[in-house]
C-alpha cells in the first residue's frame, strides 16, 4: 500500500491490477507526470493509460518474469530428481516428484489412444507450471509488491505477482496448445482430412458454410475457453484477496481491521488452494483431451 | 485486458520449457520409475520364492524327523528284542550249565555211591567171613569157600 492520504480502495485495487509494463512511448507523448517527451523512448509505464498507449510491442515485465522464474524452478527441481537416477527406495521430495509424474502419466495414458512422446512432458509442464504460477496467489497480496517497491525505492511501482491473472500468460499457454491441436490434426489426418472434418460435419456436404461456422467456432472456443477459464478463476481469486484487504482492512479501526482482514484472508487462502490445484488440473486434462481428439479420425 | 508482446513471450517460454521437460525430465523419470518397478517386482518374487523354499525345507525336515523317529523306534525295538534274546540265551545257557553241573554232580555222587558200595561190599565180605569164622569157630578154607562168599557179597 502506498503512502496514506490519496489512498482509496478504488485506487488501491487499480494499482494492484496494473502490470508493470515496459514499452516504447512515441515522441510528443504527455506522460502521467505532466511533462512531454522530446523524442520516443523505451520506458516503464507510469499509468494504465500509458501502458495501453504503448501498443502491442510492450512487455509485462512482472508477470513474464515470475512466469519464467517459476518455469525455471519447475525445470530445476524435476531435472535434479531425474538426474539423480536412483532406482532404490525413493525418499521425501523424490517421492513427491514421482507421484506427480505418475499421476500425469496415468491421465495421459487413460485419455490418449495414440502414443505420442510429446503429450506426457507437455501435460507435466502445464500442470506443474500452472500450479506454481497459481500458488503465487497464496502469497499475501501486498508482500511481494511492497518488497519490490522497497527494493526499487519507487512506492508507486506496479507489481503483479500472479502470472495467471494476466491474460497474456494464459492465452500464451492456450495458444501453444492451439498450435499443437492444428499441427497434430493436419499431421494425423492430412490437410484434406482436417478441412473435411471442419467443412463436412455435422450436416453433410450441402451445408458446408454452416458446418464451417459451427466447427470453426468449436475449434476456436478451445484455446479461448482454456485461457479464459484459468484467467477468470485466478483473477477473481486475486480480486477477492484485494477486496478483503481494502474493504475489511480500511473500513474497520486499525487493530480490528488487521485482525478480521487477516482471518478472512486466511480462510479465503485455504479455500483458494483448491482453485489453484483444480485449475491447473483442468487445464492439463483439457489439453490432453483436445490433443487426443486431434489424433483421432471422426 | 490489453494484449501485448507478453503473449508471444509466454508462448516461446512455454515451448522452451516443454522441450526441456521432453528432453531432460520426462524420459529419465519414467525410466527410473520403471526400473524401480521391475526391481520391486523382482524383489517380491524373490521373497515369495524364498518363502516357498523355506516352507518346502520345513516340510522336508519334518519328514526327515519323522523318518528319524521311526528309525530310532525301530532300533530301540530291535535292541529290546536282542536284549530279550540275550537274556533268554543266558537263561538257557545257565539252565544247561546248571543241569550239566547237576548231572556231573549226580554222576559223581553215583560213582561215590558205587565206590562206597564196593568198599562196603568188600568190607561186608570180610566182616561176614570174620563173623562166620567166629561163628564156626573153626578154620574155614578160604579157597574152598570162596565161591560161596563171592555169591553172598554179590547179593548185597
Amino acid at each position: 500500500m502506498a503512502s496514506g492520504t490519496e489512498l482509496t480502495s478504488n485506487s488501491y485495487l487499480q494499482h494492484h491490477l496494473q502490470n508493470l509494463v515496459f514499452g516504447k512511448l512515441p515522441e510528443g507523448y504527455e506522460r502521467a507526470g505532466g511533462h512531454t517527451l522530446d523524442h520516443s523512448s523505451w520506458t516503464f509505464a507510469h499509468s494504465p493509460q500509458e501502458a495501453l498507449d504503448m501498443g502491442f510491442w510492450s512487455l509485462n515485465v512482472d508477470t513474464m518474469g515470475w512466469s519464467i522464474f517459476l518455469g525455471i524452478v519447475f525445470c530445476f527441481l524435476f531435472h535434479r530428481v531425474a538426474k539423480k537416477s536412483q532406482s532404490g527406495a525413493p525418499s521425501g521430495f523424490t517421492n513427491l516428484i514421482e507421484m506427480i509424474v505418475e499421476f500425469v502419466n496415468k491421465n495421459v495414458n487413460d485419455i490418449m489412444s495414440v502414443k505420442n512422446p510429446l503429450i506426457g512432458p507437455l501435460a507435466l509442464t502445464i500442470f506443474v507450471w500452472i500450479t506454481l504460477m497459481n500458488t503465487m496467489d497464496i502469497v499475501p497480496v501486498d508482500l511481494l509488491p511492497l518488497m519490490a517497491q522497497f527494493i526499487t525505492g519507487n512506492e508507486h511501482l506496479y507489481f503483479k505477482v500472479v502470472p495467471t491473472t494476466d491474460p497474456n500468460i494464459t492465452f500464451g499457454l492456450s495458444l501453444g496448445v492451439f498450435i499443437l491441436i492444428i499441427y497434430y490434426s493436419i499431421k494425423m489426418k492430412g490437410v484434406g482430412g482436417f478441412v473435411g472434418e471442419l467443412a463436412l460435419q455435422p450436416f453433410g456436404k450441402y451445408m458446408i458454410p454452416f458446418n464451417l461456422i459451427l466447427e470453426g467456432i468449436g475449434l476456436l472456443a478451445k484455446p479461448v475457453s482454456l485461457a479464459l477459464r484459468l484467467f477468470g478463476n485466478l483473477y477473481a481469486g486475486e480480486l477477492i484477496f484485494l477486496l478483503i484487504a481494502t474493504l475489511i482492512g480500511s473500513a474497520l479501526p486499525f487493530y480490528m481491521g488487521t485482525f478480521f482482514g487477516g482471518a478472512l484472508q486466511f480462510v479465503w487462502a485455504v479455500f483458494h488452494i483448491l482453485i489453484v490445484l483444480l485449475q491447473a488440473f483442468v487445464f492439463m486434462m483439457l489439453t490432453i483431451v483436445y490433443l487426443s481428439m486431434a489424433h483421432e479420425h471422426h | 485486458m490489453n494484449f501485448n508482446a507478453t503473449l508471444l513471450g509466454q508462448l516461446v517460454t512455454f515451448a522452451i520449457f516443454v522441450w526441456f521437460t521432453m528432453k531432460f525430465v520426462w524420459p529419465m523419470l519414467l525410466k527410473q520409475m520403471e526400473e524401480r518397478e521391475t526391481r520391486i517386482a523382482d524383489g517380491l518374487a524373490a521373497a515369495e520364492q524364498g518363502q516357498k523354499d523355506f516352507a518346502e525345507a520345513k516340510e522336508k525336515s519334518a519328514v526327515e524327523i519323522e523318518k528319524g523317529k521311526e528309525q530310532a523306534a525301530k532300533i530301540i525295538s530291535q535292541a529290546q528284542k536282542r536284549h530279550d534274546e540275550i537274556v533268554e540265551e543266558a537263561k538257557d545257557d545257565a539252565k544247561a550249565e546248571a543241569s550239566r553241573i547237576k548231572d556231573s554232580a549226580l554222576s559223581e555222587i553215583e560213582q561215590e555211591k558205587e565206590k562206597a558200595r564196593q568198599e562196603l561190599r568188600t568190607q561186608v565180605a570180610a566182616l561176614a567171613i570174620a563173623g562166620a569164622e567166629q561163628i564156626l569157630m573153626k578154620e574155614v578154607d578160604r579157597a574152598a569157600h570162596n565161591d560161596v562168599l563171592e555169591k553172598v557179597s554179590q547179593q548185597l
